[in-house]
Order: structure tokens, then sequence, then C-alpha cells
């Protein structure tokens, strides 16, 4: 069942969203989204390094969105000014891994996969790394939900339940390095932000509760993730952009029901 | 038995000394509160005593086991996250339906289990928040400026309430107010701070102390005796009392 390439493209994307799903609903609640920005163009400096000294690409890129995650996590601690500071870093973390990857000697290297992802081409031994780290990110999140859920709604009130707020952050931003390291190859470097926040942003429609609106995000990533793989197929169009279409006009679908039944009843 | 115990605390934020040789204790069932201008440090205080921030110098000590029922000034709810008030209620421990109808019957609430946190009004919102901190069976209640946002017989009404469940689970109450009028008659101790504790005793021996005038002049004077006025008509409290009038 492996050895087709469409089976290993769709568990490996479906792997995916099952993570993406809860963290996206995080990095929306929490108004992360330049964090998911910066950490996962992060990942191009990681691709090169790792090409640069001949490391698998997942621990180049687990280390580098890591060490940025890290970086902006401690930041905000600061109270640093978050949208300047995020911009800078997002925008130039992809520059220097675009910079760095044009000083690789010999090989030419085809950066489209590493932008825009290439779910066309999971290997066996990619799908073991991408299933593995999708459960990490998954475990973690569900161990941690409750605690996570109320650091996110207000820290001092975590800390007074006997909570960490420092320790809930930690999580988060370990499971978003996993997230970029094990997305990387669906959708791009690019667009992984993309498919943490449009799955939670059209989940948002329809959910009452915040464990609802996490499963239907991971609904709609599985959704999204199937689309654009045939859309990929089929046209021969770049994965990670094929899902993020899908799951964005998901999206459009939802957020336009969702305003027409509030109109409906009795206003 | 002393609850939370802080001695010689300074906190600083951002290279600025926000709260200076501060000496502070609460002790089992007391009804204790602080009050001081605006940026004088209250919250900081507060969240000091809560462990939230380390001292730079100085230590907090808080007995051991110390269940905290914390009610936070402001609590902003991004819209991007659905919350009903009874999963509001449940965070971050599970909590049964009956545990959750009885304490919103308690703080004067009771049909609000299925509302979105974000349709609340202020005096709906305010109450959900204390309803968790009940939850929390709390040997102390932290209530940072908790009428903020209130209409005078909300605040009224909202402390009434406070001082209800004083009397019926024996907790301790500190407060940061500036609306101090109506909390310093139920407080057994006013702590008046400006950075450093300019005053502290009774109500009348606060309201008498030079210190207190000092630093809230004579324009308080004028509101007290506004406030105090309205205060007298009880009728027209407990029609805009009823929890869901509205």
């Amino acid at each position: 069942m492996l050895d087709d390439f469409m089976m290993r493209a769709l568990l490996a994307g479906l792997a995916v969203a099952l993570a993406t799903g809860p963290l996206g609903c995080f990095v929306v609640w929490r108004r992360m989204a330049y964090f998911g920005d910066a950490t996962s163009h992060a990942a191009i400096l990681g691709v090169a390094l790792a090409l640069g000294f001949q490391i698998s690409i997942f621990v180049g890129t687990l280390i580098v969105a890591l060490l940025m995650a890290m970086i902006v996590s401690v930041m905000a601690g600061r109270g640093w000014a978050m949208d300047t500071t995020l911009g800078v870093l997002a925008h130039s973390a992809l520059a220097f891994g675009l910079v760095a990857v044009s000083f690789l000697p010999a090989v030419r290297v085809d950066l489209t996969a590493y932008l825009f992802g290439d779910i066309l081409a999971v290997s066996r031994m990619d799908l073991a790394i991408i299933l593995s780290g999708s459960a990490l990110v998954l475990g973690m999140i569900l161990w941690r939900w409750s605690a996570l859920l109320t650091a996110t709604l207000n820290e001092d009130l975590a800390h007074a339940s006997g909570l960490s707020p420092a320790r809930e952050r930690m999580v988060l931003t370990l499971s978003l390095a996993v997230v970029v390291a094990v997305a990387l190859k669906i959708v791009g470097a690019l667009l992984i932000a993309a498919m943490l926040i449009v799955p939670a942003a059209a989940a948002r429609n329809v959910a009452r509760t915040p464990e609802v609106m996490a499963m239907f995000a991971v609904v709609i990533g599985g959704l999204s993730v199937w689309g654009g793989l045939q859309l990929s197929l089929w046209q021969d169009t770049p994965s990670g952009p094929s899902i993020v279409v899908v799951a964005a006009l998901i999206f459009a679908l939802f957020t336009f029901a969702a305003a027409l039944v509030q109109k409906r009843p009795g206003r | 038995m002393t609850l939370i115990q802080a001695s010689g605390v300074s906190v600083h934020y951002g290279g600025r000394r926000v709260l200076f040789d501060i000496d502070f204790s609460i002790t089992k069932g007391e009804i204790v509160t602080i009050v001081g201008p605006n940026g004088s440090g209250k919250t900081t205080l507060l969240r000091a005593l809560l462990g939230v921030v380390p001292p730079r110098r100085g230590t907090v000590a808080r007995a051991r086991g110390l269940r905290v029922g914390y009610v936070p000034q402001r609590l902003h709810i991004d819209p991007g996250l659905p919350l009903p008030v009874r999963r509001f209620l449940s965070l971050p421990t599970r909590r049964s339906a009956t545990e959750i109808a009885a304490v919103l019957a308690r703080v004067g609430v009771p049909d609000v289990a299925g509302q979105n946190m974000t349709t609340l009004s202020g005096g709906q919102f305010q109450r959900v928040l204390l309803a968790r901190a009940l939850l929390m069976e709390p040997d102390i209640l932290m209530l940072d400026e908790p009428t903020a946002g209130l209409d005078q017989p909300g605040v009224a009404s909202f402390y009434r309430l406070i001082d209800d469940m004083r009397h019926e689970t024996g907790c301790a109450v500190l407060s940061v107010s500036h609306d101090l009028h109506v909390v310093m008659s139920a407080s057994d101790r006013v702590v008046c701070i400006n950075g450093h504790i300019c005053c502290e005793g009774t109500p009348s021996v606060v309201r008498a102390a030079p210190e207190y005038r000092a630093l809230f002049g004579m324009g308080t004077g004028g509101a007290l005796a506004l406030f105090q006025h309205q205060h007298d008509h009880e009728h027209d409290h407990q029609k805009d009392d009823t929890p869901h009038a509205g």
C-alpha cells in the first residue's frame, strides 16, 4: 500500500493536518500568525544549512525553526513591539535562507520543492518522520489542552490556577518548530503558516466551543490536503499552493454560509 | 494564620522601579483593600503576591497549598476563540453541570451557562469571573478592580455579593480598588500605596491620614459625598440589581 506514491502523499498530508488543526487554533487565538511566518520562513535557512553540512533536511529545519521560535518567544516575553520585530525576523529569515542556498557549491538546488512543497515526492522515510512528528505534536497538545487554553485566555489567571504560562508557551514553541520541520515537504516554507491559520479561521465560523473548532480545523485541513493533492496530481500544480487554495475556498464558503445563517432568524 | 506574607519587596518593570520596601501580609478571613492612584503599583503588588512577577528584592511567601480565586482587572477574549460560559468555568479543571449551575445561580446569573463569553454584559461578565474564582474553593479571593466599567448600582451589588461569599466561605478577600468608598466600609484594613505603602489601617484611620489626603486630595471628598447620597436610595439598587432583568 505504501508503495503507491499517492497513498504516501495522502497519508503524510493528513498527518500534517492532524497536527496543524489544533496548533493552528492556538496560533489564531493567541494572534501568533507572524510568529508562524517567522518560524516557517526560517526553515529555508535550515534547508541551506542541511544541504551545506550534508545532514538530514528534517534535522536542519527543525534546529533552525526551533532557534527562531525560541528567539521570538523570548522577545515576546520581554514585551518588544511584536508586529514590527516579527515582520523583520520573518522576512530576513527567508532572505538569509535564499542567499545562503545560492552559495551552495556544485549541486544545483531546486528550491521550488522547499518553497512550495512537493507532496507527491514523499518517500517512505519522509512518511515515517512526518507521522511521528505529527503524532508528537498532537500528543503534546492533547496532553496540555486544558492548561494551554487557560494560559491562552489569561496568563495571570493560569498562574493563579497553579499553572505555568511559560511552560505552556514552550509547548507551543516546540510544537510549532516540529510542525514546520514536518510540513516543509507538504506545503513548503512559504505557506506553512497558511496551513495553520486558514483551516482554523474557517472552523471558527461553525464552532461554538474550542474543542469543536480544533476538530473542524483538522477536518478542513484534511479536506484541503485531499483536494490540493488531486489538483497537484491532475493539473501538475505545486502542492503547497494547491492545498492552501482549497483551504481558502473552504474558508470563503464557510464565512459566506455563516453570514447567511446569522442574517436569517428574526432580525 | 498568615496566607501571604511579603517582606521588603521591590519590583522593577523594564528598568523602572514600580514598588519598593513593601511589607504586607494577609491572614485567614481578613478583608484587605489596596488603594492608590493610577500607576501607583496596585496591580503590580497583586501580581507580585500572586507570584506572577518575581520581586527584585525581598520575599513573597505563600501558605503551602494556598488556593487563590483570582479575578483579573480585564479579561480580553479574542473573538477567534468561541468560549461558552460553561467551558470557561471548566478551565483548567473540569466541573460538572450541577456544580456550574449551582455556582452561576449563587452569583446571580443562572441562565448564562450556554452563552458565549463575549455576549455577556459587563455585570454578567464580572459575576462569571467571580463564579470561576469561587469554583477554586479559594482560601483567598484576589480581585483586581473587579468593578471597573460597572455603574454604581452594579458596583454596590457586586461588593454585596463578595461580602456574602466571604461570610459563607470564610475566605480572605484582597481587592485592589480606586472606587474606595464602597469597599472601605466592608474592609478590615485599607492599605494605601503609591510605589510604597503610604499608610494603612482601618478605613476611618486611612481616610483621615494626611498621606491619604495628599494622594487623593479634596476632589475625592466631593465624589464621596455624591456617592453616599446615591447610596441612600436602596430601592433603586434593588431594582437594577435583578440579575437578568435586561
